[in-house]
């Protein structure tokens, strides 16, 4: 039996070895130096030839098991080493996390354009299109067909930058609306549209006053279009810029293209409504002109009034920034110091 | 239009706070822009009788009054006006008493002697001065009719009244009037207003005989009335129409043309006084000017008349322009005797540019220009005279003198129930909505079950189609009574166009890369309009009528606004700068009147990219850093043609050594550049970069169709090489001939480096480029390589005269 206490005594001479190694290296030579081709085991195999029939398949058997508890020892052993190694060299490796990282600029979007896009995006969503129109407009459309003939007083309330007696920077972009409802098809379905875009007004530049800002102008004509529509589409756009709580109230004004005409107040965001100086301790701010599409204008593009209405809004992305986050100069939008613009980083 | 609470009252019964009643109006019908109580925070102002005055011993103007204010005894008050005198009853403030701005008055020493309180001129307790009687303006207010001693003065001088302030609509001039004001705002409240017409007594001189009269143009006086008034005498008026008109903001004069205002007031119907004994010819044309003509105006203005003016003449000579103001000729002065009164209907459109052209815009043009009540013409016309009568101790000679008689008519409007409730989406029945109109003043008769038939009287002129009727009532009903519902109409897709969706994306790209977006004028300078242009078309576009020179025409490019932002950033310490504007530039060919707009994208950076940090030193814009950046927007899009950069040396405003048009294909579709250190001096900007790009063309432009391709099996191979060139040789070039030696394999060119300086020979530089051979297919070996190498060698030695090194 001196075959098997020769490898029960390597296996505790193995085992006791591998314990204490304290590097790869070692232990890899005490794995070449055990386990290898030249190693004892591998001698006790080679002498079991010498052995009874009996005997053979137990030796045999005890020699595997003793090589696979040094093999599982080493394995452990190296794992434990390695994970050490690691630790040691990861702890070489640590870094001030509170340094400040490498500088990635970007860029920001108007804070008009976020507006816009907003209200934009809104109107998509309840199926509108957006359409473009000329700046540089015809009379004929700018006024004209939006119900104010040559002689219309209102032409005082919007004074006018001409380029020639019949052609005009637009002062409001409603010319869109009358170019897209003289083409539109209503067999192909209802217009529904809002037009975005630049106007001019012959201004003085002042805190209050632009003689270029912007407007974004709704439209919905088809059969059976209310009042009662206008207002809960109007609702929809104050709560959706100015929050869910908002509330809005129509009041009776005049525009030419629209009949009956109303000024729409939302109720204050800043006080809800109890008075404060933002809405000058009314509990309400006004934000948008709107109303039923005037006979007139339905009729001037070719369209039967008695079986066509609908209804119109306009509002002033510029207004509507600069209550939004208490701007009280809108010169500041178009002279675009860097650090104003800034500010206005989320798109929302 | 400033609406009197209690003369309000005159006509309809109310009794609502002032403060909801301006609410409710507000709500209803007319903006109210706020409410003036005039006695608010006043007190302690009573009236004063002035028993005796002696002067103040140590002053050369102060005056020791003995004031009766209703106490035991007077009050001893030092005075400085000039026209205070014993006999007087005054407006005094008693010692605690709280006048104008809040100002408290006590009991004082003036120059040693004491003095109770103040006797005060009515601008002391809040009157604006342009309403103060003209012989009161420099002294204290001197009560003209019987007021009890020691009483506040208030009710005497009509301060014990609201004052709403109707910011009226053009569309809603029958409220210029208080009889307009009454209908509407009865209407609210259910209570019909009542109007006394006064009575008129005339006497047995016929005014046919006095004056004769005569419209010419009748298509612009559809209405011209006028009667005469002898023996008047001119004096004040009597103190409750003085309080009138000085809570509507006029100033009273004397009773002659007081009373002409007070009509106004009162039927909102413009009125003229003139003095019968300084027309020479005793007679009335009225006429179109002539050209040539010339008039001074009752502010003693001289006016050149235009052919488009009305006047009033006397047969030959003007001596009113019609509608605007009167003559200073035919004035009512102290001495007048015999008034004519005016009642005329102008053309609105006529008067409107008359008072525009001569700067005249008076409480008559505007309400003639806004449109009256045509119906209420002569009515006006003969309370004036009644009031003459009553208030001047006038005669009113019998008849009224007519140049043009008006037709006032009702609109008929037929209406259905039905239509209005499809309008509004309201479920409102016949009978409110006859309440609404009836209130409101207008007959409705019903037939065929929902039909109504309604007469709009002339006052509201502003009422002639159905939706007129159903704003009536809307507003009457009340917009918060409305439903709030969303159209229940087909479906229909809502989605940006491709134009739309690429303007987005191309803004998302700059932002992402660092440029923020800037919106500048589109209106601009001559200079700056013109600069950076990229087309043949650079017709200017400018305004008729500018307010400034800085704003005058079209721009032609974004770039020049670009400019204009760092200069402002620069001015203000900004310098690390990277922007971009998207918007239109007006391109136009010579003869055009109408620009074409199209969409442009500009970017310009100047200063770091970043500064130095930790981490790395600074980093400096270049044209490179801007170039990179436009590559990688351009190459988002997958252009079906290639994008190429050739140098430029005849840009204006671009430095001529770092300049490149950019192509796409054979498609020029902006630039790239340094701005020319000239230009740059003018904007006092420092070294900037900028691009331009036409985003019509681009979008113009063919794109391939994406069809996804499987990651490549076999692997790619690189190979190095370095060429010795000319400086003159670009790597534009050096590519070309790569890529077409380069074989069907060749997948990549990456320039890695660029070295001139030592160990280079002069003139010379040394471009180092990777190039990437793949075939996906198979696996590339060696010799396919080595053979397709050798072909680029030979070219690039050949052609470039290149050394490989
Ligand atoms: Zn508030």
């Amino acid at each position: 039996m001196s075959l098997k206490s020769d490898l029960e005594q390597l296996k505790e001479k193995g085992l006791a070895q591998i314990k204490t190694v304290d590097s790869t290296k070692v232990l890899n030579d005490i794995r070449v130096s055990l386990l290898g081709k030249k190693g004892p085991i591998t001698n006790v195999l080679r002498g079991m030839k010498d052995l009874s029939a009996e005997e053979r398949p137990q030796v045999g058997s005890f020699a595997n098991e003793v090589r696979d508890s040094l093999t599982a020892a080493i394995e452990t052993k190296k794992q434990e080493l390695q994970t050490q190694l690691l630790n040691e060299q990861l702890s070489a490796e640590t870094i001030d996390v509170t340094l400040p990282g490498r500088p990635v600029e970007i860029g920001t979007s108007h804070v008009l354009t976020q507006v816009q896009n907003d209200i934009e995006e809104l109107f998509i969503g309840m199926g509108y299109q957006v359409v473009d129109g000329p700046e540089v407009e015809e009379d004929h459309y700018n006024f004209e067909m939006m119900n104010m003939p040559k002689d219309h007083p209102a032409r005082d309330m919007q004074d006018t930058f001409y380029i020639t007696n019949e052609v005009l920077m637009r002062t409001h972009t409603s010319p869109v609306q009358a170019r897209t409802l003289e083409k539109h098809d209503f067999n192909q379905g209802p217009l529904k549209m809002i037009s975005p875009g630049r106007v001019y007004r012959r201004d003085t530049d002042d805190a209050t006053h632009s003689h270029q800002f912007h407007q974004i102008e709704g439209l919905v004509v088809d059969k059976h279009i209310t009042m009662a529509d206008l207002k809960g589409t109007l609702e929809v756009l104050a709560k959706h810029v100015f929050g869910a709580d908002r509330k809005i109230r129509l009041r009776p004004s005049y525009f030419p293209f629209t009949e009956p005409s109303v000024e729409v107040d939302v109720s204050c965001f800043k006080c809800g409504g109890k008075g404060c100086a933002v809405c000058k301790y009314t509990g309400w701010i006004e934000v948008l002109g709107a109303g039923m599409v005037h006979p007139n204008v339905i009729e001037n593009a070719g369209i039967d009034s008695k079986i066509y209405g609908g209804f119109a809004f306009g509002l002033g992305p510029d207004r509507f920034a600069m209550l939004k986050y208490g701007i009280d100069d809108i010169r500041e939008f178009y002279l675009n110091d860097i650090r104003f613009l800034h500010q206005f980083k989320v798109e929302d | 239009m400033k609406i009197s609470y209690k003369w309000l009252q005159e006509y309809i019964n109310l009794n609502e706070n002032p403060d909801v009643l301006a609410d409710k109006v507000s709500l209803t019908g007319i903006e109210v822009a706020g409410v003036r109580y005039p006695d608010k925070g006043l007190k302690k102002i009573v009236v004063g009788h002035v028993n005796s005055i002696e002067p103040h011993p140590d002053s050369d103007h102060l005056n020791i009054c003995q004031v009766e204010v209703g106490e035991s005894e007077p009050y001893q008050i030092v005075c400085g006006a000039p026209n205070v005198a014993a006999g007087q009853d005054v407006i005094v403030a008693l010692p605690g008493s709280r006048i104008a701005n809040n100002v408290k008055i006590k009991k004082s020493k003036m120059r040693g002697v004491e003095s109770k309180g103040m006797i005060c001129a009515l601008q002391e307790i809040g009157f604006p001065d342009n309403v103060v009687p003209k012989e009161y303006a420099n002294g204290i207010y001197v009560f003209t009719e019987p007021v009890k001693v020691g009483e506040p003065v208030f009710k005497y001088l009509g301060m014990d009244d609201a004052i709403l302030d109707f910011d009226i609509t053009p569309n809603r001039a029958d409220t210029l009037g208080m009889h307009g004001t009454a209908w509407e705002v009865g209407a609210m409240y259910h209570e019909k207003p009542t109007f006394k017409q006064p009575e008129l007594t005339e006497t047995n001189t016929k005014a046919q005989d006095l004056l004769r009269v005569s419209v010419e143009n009748k298509a612009v006086v559809p209405g011209y009335y006028l009667r005469i008034v002898e023996n008047v005498q001119i004096k004040p008026s009597p103190m409750w129409l003085q309080i009138h008109l000085w809570n509507a903001g006029i100033r009273p004069i004397n009773n002659v043309v007081d009373i002409t205002n007070y009509i106004m007031l009162a039927y909102g119907q413009p009125m003229h006084a003139f003095d019968y004994d300084k027309l020479t010819r005793k007679e009335i044309l009225v006429r179109d000017a002539k050209a040539g003509e010339v008039i001074t105006s009752l502010d003693g203005e001289g006016h050149q008349l235009d052919p488009e003016d009305i006047v009033i003449t006397d047969g030959v000579i003007p001596t009113g322009i019609a509608g605007v103001m009167g003559g200073l000729d035919s004035e009512i002065t102290a001495s007048s005797k015999t008034v004519v009164l005016e009642a005329a209907v102008f053309n609105g459109t006529r008067i409107r540019k008359t008072a525009q052209r001569h700067n005249l815009r008076t409480d008559a043009s505007t309400r003639f220009e806004k449109g009256i009540d045509t119906a209420s013409v002569t009515d006006a016309l003969n309370a004036a005279a009644s009031l003459l009568a009553q208030l001047a101790d006038g005669a009113v000679a019998q008849g009224i003198l007519v140049g043009n008689d008006i037709q006032p008519k009702d609109a008929v409007i037929a209406i259905r129930l039905a239509r209005i409730n499809h309008i509004l989406g309201t479920e409102l029945t016949l009978p409110q909505v006859q309440a609404i109109f009836e209130n409101l003043g207008f007959g409705v008769t019903i037939s065929d079950t929902d039909l109504m038939t309604v007469s709009v009287p002339p006052r509201r002129w502003d009422i002639s189609i159905e939706a007129d009727l159903v704003e009536e009532v809307a507003r009457m009903y009340g917009y918060d009574n409305l439903p709030a519902t969303l159209p229940k109409i087909a479906m229909t897709p809502g989605k940006f166009n491709p134009q739309q969706r690429f303007i987005r994306r191309s803004k998302t790209l700059l932002q992402s890369a660092g440029l923020s977006e800037v919106i500048s004028y589109a209106l601009t300078t001559r200079a700056k309009a013109q600069q950076f242009t990229m087309t043949a078309d650079t017709a200017l576009t400018k305004l008729d009528w500018p307010m400034t020179e800085d704003h005058a025409y079209l721009r032609l490019n974004l770039v020049s606004g670009l400019l204009n932002d760092i200069a402002y950033n620069v001015a203000r310490n900004q310098t690390d700068l990277a922007i971009y504007e998207q918007g239109r530039a007006f391109t136009k060919k010579a003869g055009q009147i109408r620009p074409i707009e199209r969409e442009y994208l500009a970017g310009a950076v100047t200063g770091l990219v970043s500064g130095d940090n930790w981490a790395q030193g600074k980093q400096v814009v270049d044209f490179y850093y801007l170039k990179g950046i436009l590559d990688t927007y351009l190459a988002d899009h997958d252009y079906t043609g290639d994008i190429s950069y050739v140098a430029n040396t005849d840009r204006p405003e671009l430095h001529p050594g770092r300049c490149a048009d950019v192509y796409v294909g054979e498609q020029f579709v902006g630039f790239i550049g340094q701005v020319h250190p000239a230009t740059a001096k003018a904007y006092a900007i420092p070294e900037t970069y900028v691009f331009q790009l036409d985003l019509s063309t681009l979008l113009a432009l063919p794109t391939t169709t994406l069809v996804s391709q499987s990651a490549p099996k076999y692997p790619a191979t690189s190979r190095d090489i370095a060429v010795l060139l000319p400086d003159t040789v670009t790597n534009a070039q050096v590519e070309a001939i790569i890529k077409r030696r380069g074989g069907q394999h060749l997948q990549n060119i990456h320039l890695f480096d660029v070295y001139a300086g030592k160990n280079i020979e002069a003139g010379h530089k040394s471009l180092a480029y990777s190039l990437t051979f793949q075939n996906p297919e198979a696996t590339l070996t060696e010799s396919e390589i080595n053979e397709q190498m050798t072909h680029i060698i030979a070219y690039l030695t050949e052609t470039l005269h290149a050394e490989i090194r």
